[in-house]
């Protein structure tokens, strides 16, 4: 009796186990790709995706011994209906990992969701507190930034450049007030003072009123917060306003990053921190920039980066169980514990699952954010309310 | 807050004003005269402002460029434009009702975002100013006001009164204004009352596009621009009172003084001023503040 239910248990566990390899080896892992393809974010979303299949490609289409199938979708940087994309992707395609997104207020119900069904998330953009603080989960990566990260080091980088007071300028939402208390943080910590606080409702483009007052306010210097087609508008009216050589205008590097082009001569010279940036002229980000080109035509920006590095990301976690999901703690663990060797500089994670990496001081030469320094070092996320791990 | 960044912040507010009037000016023609809600008009907006864009290095190869030559090209396509949506689409719709209408424009805005995509990608850009006009002005130690800024003003008050003129002492606006209160009245006389809607709807999509053209320097030119301005364009249809240029000027200017100190002084607020303004002003004249011209 014992022994049969022995060698019962020992076929059923042999059967098992060849399920696993079976499907280990010869399943493909499905990605689901949940980014932006039309809207104000589509850019962002298309070059995320190049970069991640760029990786994938490189390795000839397997990660870990499973090839990988993808499956995608257009989140639209539509929050009402990213619940409902996010569970398509989960329930319907069952997907073994999500990759996305650009929009916080998207990436929110896609942490939700994946923290429910402990599926495997990789944010390659979004950049709110929440997902690798209070809402930290083993499951949950990004490969991006906070966005208490860029702005609290151009904080410390404008108070060492000898500015005493500043004001801050953004939209007003989640994004835009995390961004601008960073950089108080930042610069109050190393002397200055913040005098003033400004919001406008998002996503209004009519700056001229705030302008006017920081005019009247004389700060040192302003540190403004918007991105895309308000980025361009906002460089442009602030050089227009005559401000831009009387109070120096920081930023995050949002604000110079894929607008250049239409900022044109109002952008040359602003200084801005980001954790990538051009001219790094390391190997690995020569390599990288070739092969992109190569493959797409155009140079890669920030948001091809960290694309790509998702993929290297779940290369880790795929190698270090050899394709078999079913270890999925290991997965996890491994991915946390990974350094990354990225085009931006080799990077390692922090308990929650956010990058610790180099803050880059960059200055618009010719049309280019030329990394001319180093702003912080390995610079932590403090992960406020982050419990679980 | 002092007199002169009090006297500044005015001059924003008359400014913001106007061109918020240039961009309304051509809805509240559509949607007052000829009874059509057009939610594509922010797309006409928006097409203007990529025309500036994109024409502008055709005109440049072609015959050494200008950015007027490059404005006089993109009306002169926008009146070709309206003329063809009238025909194909709009002409169907005076006597549907408001859902069908909503739904075709809708349809519209969709397919002219697309269309952008396809052509000029999703790229935020910008347009630069015409070297004549680049010039700037100081005002006080405080800040500089850009010339382009007071050109754009002085073309929207020149379009004031033109429309004025055109709607309340020609034959043509007498004929357009007959029309809408009366259309088969009109057509009985004799009025070739299609061609006149046609030409009507024309004008408003020109309106339009050069609102977007000579925007485009100040305001830059990226996706979804047009899908922002519409809603504030209809505040200011609906404020004004439907249909009525008069109503939309001072709507407009209303709006830009409530949008601008607002900001300024009670910044908390500054995104629902607008909707208050407009709460209230339906609450004691639920028909707008003017009749329709």
């Amino acid at each position: 009796m014992r022994v049969s239910l022995k060698s019962r248990l020992l076929l059923v566990m042999a059967g098992l186990f060849v399920s696993a390899g079976v499907n280990s080896a010869t399943q493909p892992y499905k990605v689901g790709l949940m980014l932006p393809a039309s809207g104000t974010y589509a850019a962002l979303g298309s070059a995320i995706e190049n970069g991640f299949r760029l990786y994938v490609q490189q390795q000839g289409g397997v990660l870990g011994n499973r090839p990988i199938e993808f499956v995608t979708i257009d989140d639209e940087s539509n929050p009402s209906k990213a619940t409902d994309n996010i569970n398509r992707l989960i329930k319907r395609d069952q997907v073994d990992a999500v990759v996305g997104t650009v929009h916080s207020g998207v990436a929110m119900a896609m942490v939700r969701a994946a923290k429910a069904s402990d599926t495997l998330l990789i944010i390659p953009n979004a950049g709110a507190a929440v997902f690798t603080g209070a809402l930290c989960a083993p499951n949950v990566f990004r490969t991006s930034f906070t966005n208490w990260q860029p702005a609290y080091a151009m904080g410390v980088a404008a108070a060492q450049r000898g500015a005493k007071t500043a004001v801050t300028i953004s939209w007003k939402y989640a994004s835009g007030e995390e961004s601008s208390d960073g950089f108080k943080e930042g610069f109050e910590q190393n002397g200055g003072k913040v005098i003033d606080q400004l919001y406008l409702p998002f996503p209004n483009v009519e700056f001229q009123p705030l302008i006017t007052k920081i005019a009247a306010l004389k700060p040192d210097a302003t540190y403004a917060f918007f991105a895309g087609g308000g980025a361009v508008k906002f460089v442009k009216d602030y050089a227009a306003a005559g401000l831009k050589d009387s109070v120096a205008l920081y930023s995050p590097g949002f604000l110079t990053e894929g607008t250049l082009e239409g900022q044109g001569e109002a952008a040359e010279g602003l200084f801005s921190v980001m954790h990538y940036g051009d001219g790094l002229d390391t190997p690995q980000d020569n390599a990288f920039r070739q092969a992109y080109v190569q493959a797409y035509g155009v140079v890669p920006d920030v948001y091809s980066v960290q694309g790509y590095d998702a993929a290297q990301l779940l290369a880790v976690g795929l190698e270090a169980v050899s394709g078999d999901t079913s270890r999925r703690s290991d997965m996890y663990a491994a991915m946390t514990a990974a350094t990354i060797d990225s085009p931006r500089g080799p990077f390692t994670f922090s308990k929650s699952n956010n990058p610790i990496q180099a803050m880059y001081l960059r200055q618009v030469q010719d049309q280019q954010n030329k990394v001319i320094g180093i702003a912080t070092k390995a610079l932590e996320d403090p992960a406020r309310g982050c419990k679980a791990q | 807050m002092d007199i002169t960044v009090f006297l500044v912040q005015g001059l924003n507010a008359l400014q913001y004003g106007l061109l918020l009037f240039l961009i309304a000016s051509g809805l509240t023609l559509i949607f007052g005269i000829m009874n059509v809600i057009n939610l594509a008009h922010g797309s006409f907006y928006m097409i203007g402002a990529y025309m500036a864009f994109g024409l502008s290095p055709l005109v440049q190869e072609s015959v050494g460029g200008g950015f007027f030559l490059t404005l006089a090209l993109g009306l002169v396509l926008a009146l070709v434009l309206g003329y063809l949506l009238e025909w194909l689409f709009f002409s169907y719709l005076y006597e549907r009702d408001h859902l069908q209408q909503v739904l075709m424009t809708y349809g519209l805005i969709l397919v002219f975002e697309e269309i952008r995509s396809l052509l000029l990608g999703d790229d935020a850009h910008g347009v630069p100013v015409p070297a004549l006009l680049s010039g700037v002005i100081p005002l006080g130690d405080l800040m500089t006001y850009p010339v382009y800024r007071l050109f754009v003003s002085g073309v929207c008050i020149l379009l004031v009164l033109l429309l004025f003129w055109v709607l309340n002492r020609t034959r043509l606006g007498m004929m357009i204004r007959a029309g809408s209160s009366n259309r088969e009245m009109v057509q009985s006389l004799g009025v070739d009352i299609k061609t006149l809607y046609r030409l009507v709807f024309a004008a408003g999509v020109m309106l339009a596009v050069l609102a977007g053209m000579i925007a485009a320097p100040v305001s830059s030119v990226y996706p979804g621009m047009g899908d922002q301005i519409l809603i504030i364009c209809f505040v200011v249809v609906v404020i004004g009172g439907i249909g009525s240029i008069k109503g939309a000027l001072v709507a407009a200017l209303l709006i830009g003084v409530v949008e601008t100190f607002g900001q300024a002084l009670f910044p908390e607020l500054a995104g629902v001023l607008v909707y208050l303004l407009m709460a209230v002003v339906l609450l004691c004249k639920p028909t707008g503040l003017f009749r329709a011209t």
